[in-house]
């Protein structure tokens, strides 16, 4: 009875988030705009040499995964916040972390899903292998939710500061950089047509630890923004 | 209703003290709220009731003493203590980019759901035929009604309302004063800030004046 009333609760929050963010469309296409413009302006920049664009393609696709989630962080409480509806999710009669992982999941699929999907094409325009673009689409998969899962951690810590925006990207691209150099590497490493379980694997990790404690944390630091 | 005669039920607040920018708002403070009571707070701008307000709700930690419902602290008791009380802040908690249906949908599910349909619930607080109408295009008022709404979708015992009157007309503040004493003859319990007179005509009122 209580978990059935539970999983209304996700649905329903998780609904509500995706409703909203077909009614602000213009919000949820910036962040896909970044990502599939920085990447196409680094062959313009850089010269259209192939080796040297298959040299930092993963890289820069994963930089600019990483920069667009970024952008995106603060949509996940801020308005929440101003309109006093983060109060009424504390208040709730259920778990607060659970609520918070609905809200994480409305975010990776506003945001990651999109860079998830366009990340192939980016990879042809840089040139890269066809065994590197089905890792790096597998890095993706692992790691866009490990952006959104830490990501909301620096948010609901800074969601109190009027000007958050600075601290939040201090906060969290330092958590950021190790998904950053095992994707990236493992990217790299199926171009050279080695074995990248390691990489995977490592990532898999970061994933499983992200999903288990950063709920937790984003449920405690929401309480003190809001206190 | 399940509470209707539980005389069990008891919020109580002892030696209360909250510090702001190292002022002291109030110290010392001590209530006992029963079913079918209201607590009114009292006091100027700035003289913390807001900041009694979160406390009660357990937002907001006290710097001193404790609130326990039914004997347990509230921070301890968390959803168990959630389940039991509204809240409706001086931001009303509800989201302008969805329609009033959907607003309170969403406040009943992270609730503990009562009976009645949320169109009874429309109805009741004068919203009926704007249930599909984008919460934002609402004037003041009616969103003040909306966010008051929340109050009747779930199962709860407590209502802590900071200025509910706010943006109300005449015949709005009427309306919400009935529901308030229905939910205290109920057995509610209520504790209010307001600047607009409140007339309880069946209410137990505790008054308390923070600038004094």
């Amino acid at each position: 009875m209580k978990s059935d009333s539970l999983t209304r609760a996700f649905a329903l929050l998780l609904k509500r988030d995706l409703t909203l963010a077909v009614r602000h469309r213009a919000e949820m296409i910036n962040p896909l705009l970044f990502f599939i413009l920085v990447t196409s302006l680094f062959p313009l920049g850089i010269g259209a040499d192939p080796r040297l664009l298959q040299a930092v393609g993963p890289g820069v696709i994963w930089v600019a995964a990483l920069l667009a989630a970024l952008l995106s962080l603060e949509g996940i409480f801020r308005s929440d916040f101003e309109d006093g509806t983060l109060e009424q999710l504390l208040l709730s009669s259920h778990p607060v972390s659970v609520l918070v992982l609905a809200k994480v999941l409305a975010h990776w699929l506003i945001t990651g899903l999109p860079l998830l999907l366009v990340s192939p094409l980016l990879g042809v325009l840089l040139g890269l292998p066809a065994a590197a673009i089905q890792i790096l689409l597998l890095t993706l998969v692992l790691g866009t939710p490990v952006l959104s899962l830490l990501g909301a951690v620096g948010v609901a810590l800074t969601v109190g500061l009027r000007k958050g925006g600075m601290i939040l990207s201090l906060l969290v691209l330092p958590l950021y950089v190790p998904l950053l150099i095992f994707a990236a590497n493992a990217v790299d490493t199926a171009a050279a047509g080695l074995p990248v379980t390691a990489h995977l694997s490592l990532i898999s990790a970061l994933l499983v630890l992200a999903l288990s404690l950063s709920p937790l944390a984003t449920a405690a630091a929401l309480r003190i923004s809001l206190s | 209703m399940k509470q209707t005669g539980n005389h069990t039920l008891t919020l109580e607040a002892r030696g209360l003290e909250c510090i702001r920018d190292d002022r002291v708002l109030f110290s010392e403070l001590a209530f006992r709220l029963e079913p079918g009571q209201a607590l009114l707070l009292e006091g100027r701008n700035g003289s913390g009731k807001t900041s009694l307000l979160r406390i009660l709700c357990g937002i907001r930690l006290p710097d001193a003493g404790s609130v326990t419902w039914c004997g347990s602290d509230i921070n301890r008791l968390g959803p168990d203590y959630h389940e039991h009380t509204a809240y409706v802040g001086h931001r009303d908690g509800i989201k302008l980019d969805l329609t009033p249906l959907e607003n309170l949908a969403m406040a009943r599910a992270l609730g503990k759901p009562n009976e009645t349909t949320l169109e009874a619930v429309l109805e009741q607080v004068d919203l009926y035929g704007f249930e599909d109408v984008l919460t934002r295009n609402l004037s003041a008022g009616q969103k003040r009604r909306l966010a008051l709404a929340r109050l009747l979708v779930t199962d709860t015992v407590l209502w802590i309302l900071d200025e509910p009157f706010t943006s109300l007309d005449v015949h709005g503040i009427q309306v919400v004063e009935q529901l308030l004493e229905q939910h205290t003859a109920r057995g509610g319990m209520l504790a209010v800030t307001s600047h607009h007179p409140v007339n309880f005509k069946h209410t137990t009122v505790q008054r308390i004046d923070l600038s004094a």
